[in-house]
């Protein structure tokens, strides 16, 4: 009975946090499924959207603007991993893992932005002497400040702004880039440039789910992005699983992944509290989303091998 | 109109996979010419097509539309002028898009896109009129992914897409030759009509010598990168795939050419 009563008592933190990382995984869903690019630089990026929330309001900036700032911080690494892509020719890959190594350095500075070595790899903030969006002190308290009323409507906001944006001319010309790159030229779209906003609006969005999460949780560290890509895969992907069949709207499929990336903190909670470490958390993490991925492969290789069986047994007839 | 003066193309430069693609390459085509490009393997045809939409820069000469250099032109804004049909069916379309928003970002092609609405009410009515023309049924399918259709939809989709913005050059790339015969016969009935209506200055590459009679008013072979015959008007009407196979023989002054010619 104490399991259970343990496990309900982690259900709105897990929920929060799903929420945090489900505006990531919107951000992973805008590379991984309509760009067709898998942009490692989120690792990177997320904790860059933390450290610069939380440098910015500790020095006064109010939280409004300091989540603002992170979102172009965002933009930004996004830009750099853009333009190694598309102007020096390195594959996006290596261009997400470059961005995501120079950004290393780049945050410990950002934390320790006024100290005297200039450098630091945890930065925390406390709730009681800064005003917050989100605070993990009040997932549990009926209120306005309770951070998942907020984060529902962060997110419906956010939401509603990215299905409008791919409904213009030019989100229509990112999707297009992502589905057929040739075809996008031939219709006169600069595919180079479109590739560059959709990894800048996905490291946007990314850097503002850490600004997020680095005030929830009530601090911003250099390693709160270590694996960041694999969880936000594991969001998409669970949500896609569960919820295509039903979920056919373009704005649905945004909320899957939001969904997914609630599921995800969900078993996470369940595992924890089954009795495994924390230390193996991301071996779990990376051998499910692995699994999720070799699913739809080995499929596809059964239903080949029905086809050729049937046409042997046509032939047989 | 188009105009392609003395375009030089190598890949694979300095390597031991040289290969001389365009050599010296000059080509004029008139207002309203439709013609159909005919060649063997390696003649350089889809590479003058790709040289003249840009996917890649030509080593030396240059290449105008309408008396404006697009030599150095990317590939993208070139699209302003063209429209393009693919040998390949999958190439043309999006296949995870819808019809309507396939046909919309062809409505679109050379202008700038903003944050307007990427289709509007009023064009679906367009879309529906065109889609109507290819007798295919499509008008009633506009919200279906163009990744359902089939491979000769998809082409009659691409045709249409590459006709909807009026191109100044229309360049056709082997584009039936994916398709079934039946199937195949109906696209090019379909861009036969396409071209004469808008009057759309065509290229069309293929390797059906019958095909390439039958269609246009003017005729080029291509050989080692170049164009070694150029029939019009009148002479090209009398042609038969005999006099093309013997003029072959002629112009680029082997027997042999024409077996590849014949089985490329």
């Amino acid at each position: 009975m104490s399991f259970i009563t343990s496990l309900l008592n982690a259900m709105p933190g897990a929920l929060a946090q799903g929420l945090i990382w489900g505006i990531m995984a919107i951000g992973v869903y805008i590379t991984y499924r309509i760009l067709d690019v898998a942009d490692l630089t989120v690792d990177g990026s997320l904790c860059t959207g933390g450290a610069v929330c939380v440098i910015m309001t500790l020095n006064g900036v109010p939280i409004g603007i300091a989540i603002l700032c992170a979102f172009i911080a965002g933009l930004l690494a996004g830009l750099v991993t853009g333009v190694l892509h598309t102007a020096c020719g390195i594959p996006a890959i290596l261009a997400g893992i470059l961005t995501q190594l120079a950004l290393y350095s780049i945050n410990l500075h950002i934390m320790g932005f006024g100290t005297d070595n200039g450098s630091k790899a945890n930065l925390p903030i406390s709730v009681d002497k800064y005003h917050l969006l989100v605070s993990a002190r009040f997932v549990r308290e009926l209120s306005l400040r309770n951070p998942l009323i907020i984060l529902i409507l962060f997110i419906a906001v956010l939401i509603i702004l990215t299905y409008c944006f791919f409904g213009t001319e030019l989100g229509c010309a990112l999707r297009a880039t992502g589905a057929n790159g040739n075809m996008a030229r031939a219709q006169g779209i600069n595919t180079n440039f479109t590739k560059v906003l959709g990894l800048m609006l996905s490291n946007g969005l990314v850097a503002l789910s850490g600004a997020l999460l680095s005030q929830y949780q009530g601090f911003s560290d250099i390693n709160m992005g270590r694996g960041a890509i694999v969880i936000g895969l594991a969001a998409v992907i669970i949500g896609e699983v569960i919820f295509s069949k039903i979920f056919r709207n373009f704005a649905l499929k945004l909320l899957a992944s939001v969904f997914g990336a609630v599921i995800y903190y969900i078993v996470i909670q369940f595992v924890l509290k089954l009795g495994l470490s924390t230390d193996d958390l991301k071996l779990l993490t990376a051998v499910v989303v692995a699994l999720f991925l070799a699913i739809p492969y080995f499929k596809g290789q059964l239903s080949v091998g029905r086809v050729k069986a049937k046409k042997g047994a046509d032939e047989n007839a | 109109m188009l105009e392609i003066q003395n375009v030089t193309k190598v890949f694979n430069a300095g390597t031991i996979n040289a290969k001389t693609a365009l050599d010296g390459l000059n080509l004029k085509l008139n207002d309203g010419d439709f013609v159909t490009v005919i060649g063997g393997n390696g003649a350089g045809k889809s590479t003058m097509l790709n040289a003249i939409a840009g996917v890649f820069r030509v080593d030396t000469g240059s290449i105008s539309i309408d008396g404006k250099d697009i030599t150095a032109l990317p590939e993208y804004k070139r699209a302003a002028f063209l429209g393009r049909v693919f040998q390949d069916p999958m190439m043309g379309t999006a296949p995870t898009m819808e019809i309507e928003e396939n046909l919309a970002l062809a409505l679109r092609r050379g202008e700038p896109r903003g944050f307007r609405w990427g289709i509007s009410k009023k064009e679906r009515e367009l879309y529906r009129e065109q889609l109507r023309t290819l007798d295919l049924g499509l008008e009633s399918r506009m919200n279906s992914r163009v990744g359902l259709l089939s491979g000769g939809q998809r082409q009659a989709l691409t045709l249409l897409m590459a006709a909807l913005k009026k191109p100044k050059l229309l360049l056709l790339d082997e584009h039936t030759a994916a398709l079934d015969p039946k199937t195949a016969a109906k696209v090019l009935e379909l861009s036969d009509k396409i071209v004469n209506e808008n009057h759309l200055t065509t290229l069309m590459i293929t390797h059906n010598m019958r095909d390439a009679i039958a269609h246009g008013n003017r005729l080029i072979m291509m050989s080692a990168g170049r164009v070694v015959l150029d029939i019009a008007g009148e002479e090209k009407k009398r042609l038969t795939v005999n006099d093309l196979l013997a003029k072959f023989s002629v112009a680029s002054g082997t027997e042999e050419a024409s077996d590849k010619l014949l089985l490329g």
